[in-house]
């Protein structure tokens, strides 16, 4: 393995933490032997493929699948009759997975089929015969909240309405965070600024699609192998589904080609594992793009209003939000988080955040990065800037001037611990970018993001080779580099080199339960249960060395990897020593450590963008990119700047490019990557990175999750430097070239 | 019954045969007939290149090329970059600069950042761009990819085997 210099590195006491090996998991990457979820083959595997509805609202009157039954080479046929009644809490989830009697958007599953080729399974879902009463649909918040409009899920009330809702309507949820006084806050103001935004669903995009192979045997227990971003979470729900319990179903992690938050759900591994159930032979079901596009997770289009207040010298008295978020299909926006995230970067004493949850005849949203917080952040954060340019303030200074620190309370509720929120906009003051000039059609746009990050449950397991090479299991699937950063924490705890660590993915049959890897949790949890673990280790190897040397355990200490006397007077025993000994100290060595994460430490992330407007064309041209995110302690900062620049990438296509457009009756007319615009590399400069580290005093690294606020700031800081570029300001993503080109003629 | 196409082909150096249905993309009978899965079907109309190839020296998304077209042609896929378990400079670059993340539209890069390079050995930033537009990866943000293929290129001009 090679170490890089590491210019990151801050705490030189460290040996592995802090550096950069190569990723255990790399080789296989490069030389495309890693197997993502399609690349598996099993013997007698049949080809699932999925019918699905062409209509965005309606009823099925019936489902005749015999004709499909009676086709040479097809095994199995399945519809929601084949599995139990969708009810109780995961009454949502199942009805998703397949329908019964209603289909509620475009792409919503109604049969799946097994056969032995891919052209013969398609071919059965031609025979499989339909009839719907197609119903009027709803596909934005105003068209769904509308007197008169199609409900959704009969008896849906609105949970957390004032008064109480007694009719039902397609808003599922309301929910309000509150302060102070607004009537006294908007009063003291000197400059209020108030806007109404719209943003439109956007996928994750993750370039791997769905993908699940099941082989269900005929004692009623199935093997699953699958791409995920948790396979403990795939066995859970493909149980709820079924019906079963989740001991009759090993869920085995095949390598994840991207997630992004959308590969925490379940779509095809019930309807594999009951389609290889009927066959009585595996069943692999890959989903095309179109697929993926058209019934998988996109996140919410929304309306919103931002209504805030400051002096003229920069102090915010009042902010007024409000928020309505599509939930696709089924209730579950990620409103809440984005009423919770948007205000809390900033000390503000008088405010009102109101976010509703509004069901519409979409594809039900599923988590994207940092969920719900980079489209409220879009609202907050461009009327923050129209007010620092009003009063004529530099918008850091305007952000120093509000910044919550520790002690302060978060506008959600708690009192924040040590945060490097401040350092974040500091860093980007200080970068030597802040003081590029522009040139002629060029802005620059400044944003800010908070996200809370997860901690939840892991599990790891750490065993210890006759030779003193080390293996730790984990249940979290590695989405960009945590076996990496697992191998470096255990190789700092043990004291030996990071090459001895082999660092797997264990599947749901032989290592402890782990939460999906989201919530930018994976090196902080999963990380700290490998610490433990490791701990344990240590405790067992002292005792052991005790043992040898017939003294007690508290006159041995752990060292570089060596049991040593305290007082030095025998020759010190490494790990492969006490190990090659192991069957004369009790055995082999091995420890295992679960834990309810505590401790986690809220993300901040600054960003400056630069970027060019064409006036003949409306194009956005980004020249220069510039983030500067609190990592708390970087384990591998390579990885911990690809998840800063990842981040940005997205929340640039977000801002500049990509939506879903659906057509009046409900269908997506660009599910595909051609229509669908992501960044490619020619559209996007190098994205200059500052890994601030202010360790999070609850990991015993000090770390903070990475992986999602890096995409909360970018759609206003994109959409500021616009303003700054054109004096412009747009509210509407995304800011394509057409809306640009108007906003530019309107003169 | 269908009737199949039998396609002889060099696939990595190796002489190749396999059967398959005529409408079938070459990307699928690479993995299901030959079992090189390396290259990925991101999403099987040519815009993502993670199904990227080399045939007859050309970059080529084998999810758009019918199998049977692969008759007496000559095929690079990832898997045959590498030599033995030496591994090829633009492999050893991506590891060493960390030019991946989840890992899937990897491939795809190496085989498309082999062309440009075995093309042009000294391209500048924005040549590597615009070679690589034709590469989605949804991870990274391309910084780390673009850095990694310029690592490459100096080191393969100092090794000398770029073809000229």
């Amino acid at each position: 393995m090679t170490i890089a210099e590491d210019p990151a590195t801050t705490n030189p006491g460290y040996k592995w933490v802090g550096t950069r090996p190569i990723r255990p998991d790399g080789f296989e990457k490069v030389t495309g032997r890693a197997k993502f979820g399609a690349d598996l083959y099993l013997p007698g595997m049949l080809h699932g493929a999925v019918l699905r509805s062409p209509h965005a609202h309606a009823k099925i009157l019936s489902i005749d699948t015999s004709e499909a039954e009676a086709m040479a080479g097809v095994k199995s046929v399945i519809t929601g009759d084949d599995f139990p009644p969708a009810m109780g809490k995961e009454k949502d989830m199942a009805s998703n997975t397949i329908a019964r009697d209603k289909v509620l958007y475009e792409g919503h599953v109604v049969a799946a089929v097994a056969a032995t080729s891919r052209a013969q399974a398609r071919a059965a879902l031609d025979a499989i015969k339909v009839t719907y009463e197609v119903l009027p649909h709803v596909l934005t918040v105003d068209q769904a909240m509308a007197a008169g409009a199609p409900v959704l899920h009969d008896g849906m009330l609105t949970k957390g309405s004032e008064p109480a809702a007694t009719e039902p309507s397609n808003v599922a949820s309301r929910v309000i965070y509150q302060g102070g006084d607004l009537d006294k806050g908007f009063a003291e103001a000197d400059v209020v600024v108030e806007h109404e935004f719209t943003t439109k669903p956007v996928h994750q995009g993750y370039i791997e699609p769905h993908a699940a192979v099941a082989d269900t045997t005929p004692d009623g227990r199935s093997t699953v192998w699958c791409s995920s971003q948790g396979h403990f979470a795939m066995r859970t729900y493909s149980a709820q589904v079924l019906g079963w319990d989740s001991g009759r179903i090993r869920v085995i992690p095949a390598e994840i080609g991207g997630g992004f938050g959308g590969k925490t759900v379940i779509y095809l591994e019930p309807l594999a594992i009951k389609l290889s159930q009927k066959a009585g032979r595996p069943v692999k079901i890959v989903m095309s793009r179109d697929e993926v596009f058209r019934a998988t997770g996109p996140t919410s289009g929304s309306r919103m209003t931002a209504k805030i207040g400051a002096t003229k010298d920069g102090k915010i008295t009042a902010a007024d939000v409000h928020l309505w978020f599509e939930a696709g299909a089924y209730a579950g926006s990620p409103v809440g988080a984005a009423a919770m995230c948007c205000l809390a970067p900033y000390k503000v004493e008088n405010f009102t955040i109101e976010g509703f949850d509004v069901v519409v005849n979409k594809p039900r949203v599923a988590a994207y990065r940092a969920p719900g917080a980079p489209i409220s952040g879009f609202a907050v954060e461009s009327v923050m800037d129209e007010i620092a340019k009003s009063i004529g303030m530099d918008p850091i200074e305007f952000r120093l001037a509000n910044v919550v620190e520790e002690g302060d309370t978060a506008t959600y509720g708690p009192k924040f611990p040590r945060i490097g929120y401040k350092e974040t906009l500091e860093a980007i003051k200080n970068h030597p970018n802040y003081q590029e000039p522009l040139g002629p059609n060029q802005g620059r746009g400044i944003a800010v993001g908070f996200w809370f990050n997860a901690g939840m449950n892991s599990s790891a397991t750490v065993n210890v080779n006759e030779d003193g090479t080390v293996n730790v299991l984990t249940g979290s699937p590695d989405i960009g580099g945590s076996r990496a950063s697992m191998a470096l924490m255990a190789a700092e705890e043990l004291g030996v080199d990071v090459a001895r660590i082999s660092p797997n993915v264990a599947d749901t049959a032989t290592v402890g339960f782990n939460d999906v890897t989201g919530g930018s949790r994976t090196t902080l949890a999963t990380g700290g249960a490998v610490v433990n673990a490791c701990r344990m280790i240590i405790e067992d190897l002292r005792g052991r060395a005790a043992k040898q040397w017939d003294v007690a355990a508290d006159q041995v200490e752990w060292v570089d990897g060596q049991a040593q006397m305290v007082d030095g007077s025998q020759p010190p025993l490494s790990l492969a020593d006490i190990a090659k000994g192991w069957a004369r100290t009790g055995g082999p060595i091995a420890a295992s450590a679960s834990l309810n994460a505590r401790g986690v430490g809220a993300g901040f992330s600054t960003q400056m963008c630069d970027l060019e407007v064409d006036p003949e064309t409306g194009v956005v041209t980004i020249v220069r990119y510039t983030t500067a995110q609190d990592a708390g302690r970087a384990i591998h900062p390579s990885y911990v700047e690809g998840q800063f620049q990842g981040g940005v990438a997205q929340g640039i296509g977000w801002a500049l490019n990509e939506e879903y457009v659906h057509n009046a009756d409900g269908v997506m007319e660009n599910a595909g990557f051609l229509d669908y615009r992501m960044p490619v590399a020619s559209d996007l400069p190098m994205i200059d990175t500052v890994i601030v580290e202010v360790p999070n005093p609850g990991h015993p690294y000090g770390v903070r999750g990475v992986g999602e606020v890096g995409i909360v700031p970018p759609l206003a800081a994109v959409a500021n430097a616009v303003d700054s570029a054109t004096g412009k300001r747009i509210c509407h993503l995304p800011l394509s070239p057409i809306r640009i080109l108007d906003a530019l003629l309107e003169g | 019954m269908s009737t199949k196409t039998h396609v002889t082909c060099i696939i990595n150096g190796d002489e190749t045969d396999f059967l398959t249905e005529d409408g079938e993309s070459l990307l699928n009978a690479l993995r299901d007939e030959v079992g090189l899965t390396g290259a990925k079907e991101g999403c099987g109309t040519g815009d993502c290149g993670a199904c990227s190839i080399i045939m007859n020296g050309d970059l080529t998304a084998s999810c758009l090329v019918f199998a049977p077209e692969a008759q007496c042609s000559t095929i690079v896929t990832v898997e045959g970059l590498a030599d033995g378990d030496h591994l090829h400079p633009l492999q050893q670059c991506f590891l060493e600069g960390a030019a991946l993340q989840c890992g899937v539209c990897t491939p795809g890069f190496l085989v498309a950042s082999k062309v440009l390079l075995d093309r042009n050995p000294n391209p500048d930033d924005t040549e590597i761009r615009y070679a690589l537009a034709g590469n989605l990866c949804r991870c990274t943000g391309y910084d780390k990819i673009v850095r990694a293929v310029k690592e490459a290129a100096v080191q393969l001009r100092e090794n000398g085997k770029v073809q000229a």
